[in-house]
């Protein structure tokens, strides 16, 4: 596969790996570079791109072979597909979003769960091995399309004029304080809802999938470069400790992913609520 | 030995939240013990209290590589 780091070498040693790491050289198209907030960037087509998309014929594929010979009796695939399903509906949905309206938004966060589970467990797929979500672009992409599907949904429902009013005035507070409160209430519910979203799930990958670069490449250094028998030591219970790290990233990337649904039905149901 | 202040300040920036979530989880333990059928109503509250307390420290996270 192509970009795969390798531990460097020099004449001081072990060189941590860094957010350098995650640009990744294209995969094809031009290798000119750009630099943008300190960092350079290819122009051409890299592997979270082609990633993202196999994701995304991944999930139809799958879902699509699960429902095809839909029967009363569910076979393997379908009992599969109906899980997922059955969790999304009734373990996030049915908790926030009320009655009458749950089943217009089930099937946007099913999508959303599956795509950003299928993309967090690119990050420990052999591989692969690469979470498209430790690309900030794709979850601000995610985080703004619910931004815009939440305050959608609470101005078709309440009125322009009514949802501002809606989110930025709790119920049975009145007076002075609300001078202090209504700003505060905006800034919290309006801007700073998409900022936590995209920070939350990008922060996690990247910093899982730091931590799994820094455990095998510090191994990959202790056990060729390092002369000595405690290096080979040290190097093989990295290498232990990378493979540990895996099976805690695959609780993170599951609960990640959960979060990020369960946060985008909770913002749909506030904005629908009547009254606080 | 290099570095940067920054990981210092987030290794600080780590304790609250750590602490924020072990009290979330610790209740959420004794709630199931208590009232064991209300496990999975209790289980969606407290994943939404760890996601809010450990949101600090993800901010703390982006900013200490950004700045």
């Amino acid at each position: 596969m192509i970009g795969i780091p390798q531990a460097i070498s020099t004449s001081e040693g072990f060189t941590p790996p860094g957010p350098g790491d995650f640009n990744l050289p294209p995969v094809f198209g031009s290798e000119e570079t750009f630099g943008f907030l300190g960092q350079s960037f290819s122009t051409g087509a890299t592997k979270p791109m082609f990633l993202v998309v196999l994701s995304a014929v991944l999930v139809v594929g799958l879902l699509w072979a699960s429902s095809r010979h839909a029967a009363l009796v569910p076979g393997r695939m379908q009992f599969a597909g109906e899980a997922v399903y059955g969790f999304v509906r009734n373990g996030i949905a049915r908790d926030f979003i009320n009655e009458q309206d749950r089943m217009r938004f089930v099937p946007f966060l099913f999508t959303i769960f599956t795509f950003v589970l299928v993309n967090n467990y690119y990050g420990i797929f052999p591989v692969l091995q690469f979470p498209s979500m430790s690309r900030i672009g794709y979850v601000v992409a995610l985080a703004l399309l619910s931004w815009i599907v939440y305050n959608a949904v609470g101005i078709a429902r309440h009125g322009f004029v009514g949802y501002l009013k809606h989110q930025t005035m709790p119920g049975g507070i009145t007076g002075p304080i609300l001078l202090m409160l209504v700003p505060l209430e905006f800034f919290s519910n309006i801007i700073v809802r998409p900022i936590t979203l995209t920070l939350r799930l990008f922060a996690t990958m990247f910093a899982g999938h730091l931590l799994l670069l820094v455990f095998a490449l510090g191994g990959e250094y202790l056990v060729f470069e390092y002369s000595g028998f405690i290096g080979v030591i040290g190097g093989i219970f990295s290498w232990v400790m990378a493979i540990a790290i895996s099976f805690l990233e695959m609780l993170i990337m599951f609960l990640q992913a959960y979060v990020f649904t369960l946060l985008t039905a909770m913002y749909i149901g506030l904005a629908l609520a009547e009254e606080h | 030995m290099e570095g940067t202040l920054n990981m210092i300040g987030l290794g600080l920036a780590a304790i609250g939240p750590g602490i924020g979530i072990g009290l979330i989880f610790a209740a959420f333990v004794s709630g199931v013990a208590r009232q064991p059928e209300a496990e999975n109503k209790l289980r969606s509250i407290a994943i939404l209290g760890f996601v809010l307390a450990e949101q600090l420290f993800i901010i703390g996270v982006a900013l200490a590589f950004v700045l």
